[in-house]
This record gives structure tokens, sequence and C-alpha cells, in this order.
């Protein structure tokens, strides 16, 4: 029996429980994800699918359990820029005074001195970055001016630069046009081939047949975890939802 | 004529100059615009307006008891001023009451209880100078005082100001690069408090208040650029406390309330005409505006 080597899992997660003052969020929450794998993070409102990212990146502790990534500690995977995280459009202040560069520099700045002077490279990340999500016509437009397509896009240019090799995606594909749909299907191919690890939350049952590998179905702890064509069944999807029936949310079998 | 009317604008800016008081007041209310402008434009992108108007009522008592206790007044009004914001975030945590209820509920009970001591405490603090300030006689030791705190904050939020953009953008991303977010949350809340020590001492808690809000909301208006926001604000603080107390001067006014009257002028008129933002968009009536 092949032994487990930590090193090979970017994200491992073991019996996380995370509580808001005594209010439990998640709990016994496991995830095993290795480079090149996408996963789909499907669960209701409310189901732990945020506290999950949060707890993944450092941004509220985990109250038992252990996450190592990479195999060492949240701590150093933040040090090292290993982390990417996508904000739903809603997660975000549109109206703040802030230009597409300089939200997507913003993925350098864990990198950069304490004034936060970009380099020659930074400048150069950020300039590539911008490029693959196709907005070099917006270097200078203020985010409040972008559509909502527009928007996501520059915060995975934000992802892209900071060179993460995790990224962490919350509704990607909510509120957006076709063409940042199809551009945004296009990077998960090219980011799977260069090794980066993709979780992302989605309501769109469409969207985990077609795009994640894994999928961990969560209703305040797993449900199910594996393999999308194994542990996508609508009896699990039901269980996750609280009883409601698949057909009601793909809409009725035609 | 003309030669006339720029003999009269002149001494209308050189005569209040010649008197040494004014030159004090304008220089320390320009100190206290910049550090509060600056400021501002951070309080008004986080939400903060609420608790920057509590910060600067809470360290009311702060002030009596270092009086009382012969302490330098910067110390205990910064300890009250943070004290008030752990407290508010320790009653929101443990209760069921909202923020903004909190927050009234705090401040409010602090600023009370600094009135109350000053009543109690014999001492020359004048409520009145607290309240509404009384930039036309600051003492030497204040303006040491001014100029030192005001020095230091600017000196702080320049070190920090993209990350404490970055820290009231998203919060959560600079976590994720592994940012201190804790520390710059309470860089921003010292900064607030040692603000509101400075336009204390200077203009008072009431005008502080107007400072530290007004000129961030009038810069939000005119521009969609951090940096250009800043500078907006605190420029348009500064000449908003000149104008004021010009204004007080010549017309004999109270000149607290003036500099608050003219910083509340200029952000109607950028409520009105601002090119983008304004009621009007004065852009449109030049360029069209798509």
């Amino acid at each position: 029996m092949e032994s487990i080597n930590y090193q090979n899992f970017r994200i491992d997660a073991e019996n996380i429980c995370v509580d808001y003052n005594g209010k439990v969020a998640l709990y016994d929450a496991n995830l095993r994800l290795k480079p090149g794998q996408i996963c789909g993070l499907v669960g209701m409102n409310g189901a732990g699918k945020t506290t999950f990212f949060n707890a993944l990146t450092g941004f509220v502790n985990i109250s038992k359990g252990k996450i190592r990534i990479n195999g060492e500690s949240v701590r150093s995977a933040q040090k090292d820029q290993t982390i990417a995280y996508v904000p739903q459009n809603e997660g975000i202040d549109s109206q703040f005074p802030i230009s597409v560069w300089d939200v997507v520099m913003m993925g350098r700045y864990g990198s950069m001195n304490i004034f936060r002077c970009p380099r020659e490279s930074d400048v150069q990340a950020v300039k590539d970055a911008i490029e693959r999500v196709d907005l070099t016509n917006h270097l200078s437009t203020p985010i409040g001016n972008l559509s909502g397509g527009q928007r996501k896009r520059t915060f995975l240019a934000r992802a892209i630069a900071q060179r993460a090799s995790i990224l962490l995606l919350d509704e990607p594909f909510s509120g957006v046009d076709i063409r940042t749909e199809k551009l945004i299907s296009e990077l998960f191919i090219q980011f799977k081939n260069e090794g980066k690890t993709i979780l992302l939350s989605t309501h769109d049952m469409i969207h985990v047949r077609e795009f994640c590998d894994l999928v961990l179905l969560i209703n305040k702890t797993v449900v199910a975890y594996g393999e999308t064509s194994e542990v996508f069944t609508p009896e699990n999807i039901t269980t996750t939802f609280g009883g409601i029936s698949p057909d009601f949310l793909f809409g009725p079998e035609s | 004529m003309e030669l006339c009317s720029f003999l009269t604008f002149d001494s209308f800016i050189t005569d209040p100059l010649t008197h040494d008081f004014m030159r004090k007041a304008l220089l320390m209310s320009s100190l206290v615009a910049a550090v509060c402008g600056f400021l501002s434009s951070y309080l008004t992108l986080k939400g903060w307006a609420l608790m920057g108007d509590a910060v600067s009522h809470s360290v009311m008592p702060g002030v009596v008891v270092a009086y009382a206790l012969g302490l330098p007044f910067s110390l205990g009004a910064f300890i009250f001023g943070v004290g008030s914001v752990a407290l508010i975030g320790f009653i929101k945590q443990k209760s069921r009451v909202k923020e903004d209820t909190v927050i009234g509920l705090v401040f409010t009970g602090f600023f009370a209880l600094g009135i109350v001591l000053v009543s109690k405490i014999k001492s020359n603090i004048d409520l009145h100078s607290i309240l509404f300030g009384s930039p036309l006689g600051i003492s030497l030791s204040d303006v040491k005082q001014t100029i030192f705190i005001s020095l230091l904050v600017v000196i702080l939020l320049s070190i920090f100001r993209k990350d404490l953009m970055l820290y009231c953008f998203d919060p959560r991303h600079a976590k994720t690069v592994g940012i201190n977010v804790f520390f710059l949350h309470y860089l921003l809340l010292t900064c607030l408090s040692l603000a509101a020590v400075v336009g204390l001492q200077s203009v008072g808690i009431i005008l502080v208040v107007a400072m530290l809000i007004t000129p961030g909301a009038t810069a939000y208006l005119l521009t969609d650029k951090f940096d250009n926001m800043t500078v907006i604000s605190v420029l348009s603080a500064i000449i908003s406390s000149l104008i004021g107390i010009y204004v007080s001067f010549w017309f004999d006014l109270e000149t607290g309330g003036s500099i608050v009257l003219a910083q509340t002028f200029i952000f109607l008129f950028a409520f009105l005409f601002a090119p983008r933002y304004g009621i009007f968009k004065l852009k449109k009536l030049f360029v069209g505006y798509k």
C-alpha cells in the first residue's frame, strides 16, 4: 500500500472545524487536492462554502483539525503567495476608486517591499495577467465602470499576477456574460495544464459536470466527496440541499 | 480702480497675518486639516465615518484624566480612543445589539463621563474649547505637540498608504497574501485617536468629526483614483480651514463653525457639480457626457 506523502497534496484539510462565537459553521470537514485538480464546492447558502475558503486562506482560525498547504502551514502558504482568492462580485465594493491596473497590482503586494513599490518584474507580471484576461484596453478604467464579467476577469488577473499555485474562486460564473464564461473556462484548462489546483464554489450544476474533476458536497460538513462522475448523483445532491429534489434544481428533464 | 481692489484683496490676506495668534491658528488648523483629510479618505472608503465620530468623542474623558494626573493629553486620549473601539467590538460580539447602536451607546457614554469629570475635577479645562476648539488661543506647548503628532500620523499613513488602501478594499486578499491585517486595523484606529487628540487641542471635538468625514466624502465625488482622492481630500480640508479662519477674522464669526461651514459648502458644490457624480454633471455642459 502506498504511504501518504503530504507533499503530494496541494491542499490537505483534515477534520477541520470553524465556529463563530460558539456557532458552528463547519465541522469535521476533509479535503485533499493534488496539483492540476479542479474541485467544485457545492452547497446551499450558509452551508459553509465561504467558511471553507476562509479557513484555507487563514482569514478565520480553525478551532479543530489541521490544514496543510503543500505540506506546510497556512501561515507559510500566505508568506509564499501560494493561495489566491477570487471573490464573488457581490463581495467587493465596486464603487471603490481604483483602476483595473491597481487591482491586479495588488496581486503582487505580498512579494514587494514595505512601500509596495512595483519592480520591473511586477509591472511585467501585471501586464501579462491583464493580457490573459483580455482587459488590455481597460488598464486605467475604474472598476466601477466595468461590467460584471470584466470585473470578474480583473480579479482573475490579480490571481494570475500573484502566481499562486492554488486558486479559490467564489462563484466564478455568477453574473458574467457569455464571453467571460468562455474565457474563464479556457483559463481553467490552461491552469490545469500548468499544474494549478482550483477549488471553486458554484450554484450551477452544469458547470460542475463541465469543469470539475472532483466535487465536494457540503452542508456544514462533508456530505460526499470524490470523482464528479461517481459522487455527483441526484441522491447526494438531494441530501446536500436538504431534501429538495434535483429535478427542482436542474429544472424538469426534457 | 483695479489697483484699489487689488490692494483691498491683498490686505484681506496679509492683515490677519500680522497677528501672532492668527499665524498660529492658520498653521495649526492647516496641520489638523491635512491629518484629518488624509485619514478621511480611508474612513470614507472603509465605511468608518461613525467610528471617527465615536473615537473623537470617546477621547474626552482620557483628556480630563490625563490632565488630573499630569500626563500628556495625547496619552490619555489615545488609551480611551482605542479602549472605546475595543469596547464597541466586545459588546457587539457578546450581545444581539446592532453595531451602529453599540457605537452610539459607547461613545455617548464615554463623552458623558468626560463631561461629568470636567465638572468634578477642578481644572482650567474649558468645556467650550474642548467642544468647539479655540484655534485663536493655542498655547506654545500645544503647538509643539500638534506638530509632532501630526507629522507622526502623516508619516505612518504615507508608509502604509497602499496597505491601508488594500485593507479597506479587500482585507481577505490582504490576509491571503500574508499582509498583517490585524496590525493595519489597529494602525488605522491609532491614527484616528491621534487625529482626534490634535484636533481636540486646536479645533475641538465637533470640528474634528466634520474634518474626518466631509473632506473624504467631497473627494469621493470628484475622482475615481485613490491617490487623487487623498490629495483632493487633504486640499479641500486645508482650503476650508483657511477660508473659515479668514472669514471668521473679518466678519467676527465663530472660527470652528466657519471652518466646518466652508467644508460643507465645498461638499455641496461637489455634490451639485462634480463632473461624473454630481447632480448636474458639470462636464456634460462643456464636452458632452456619454
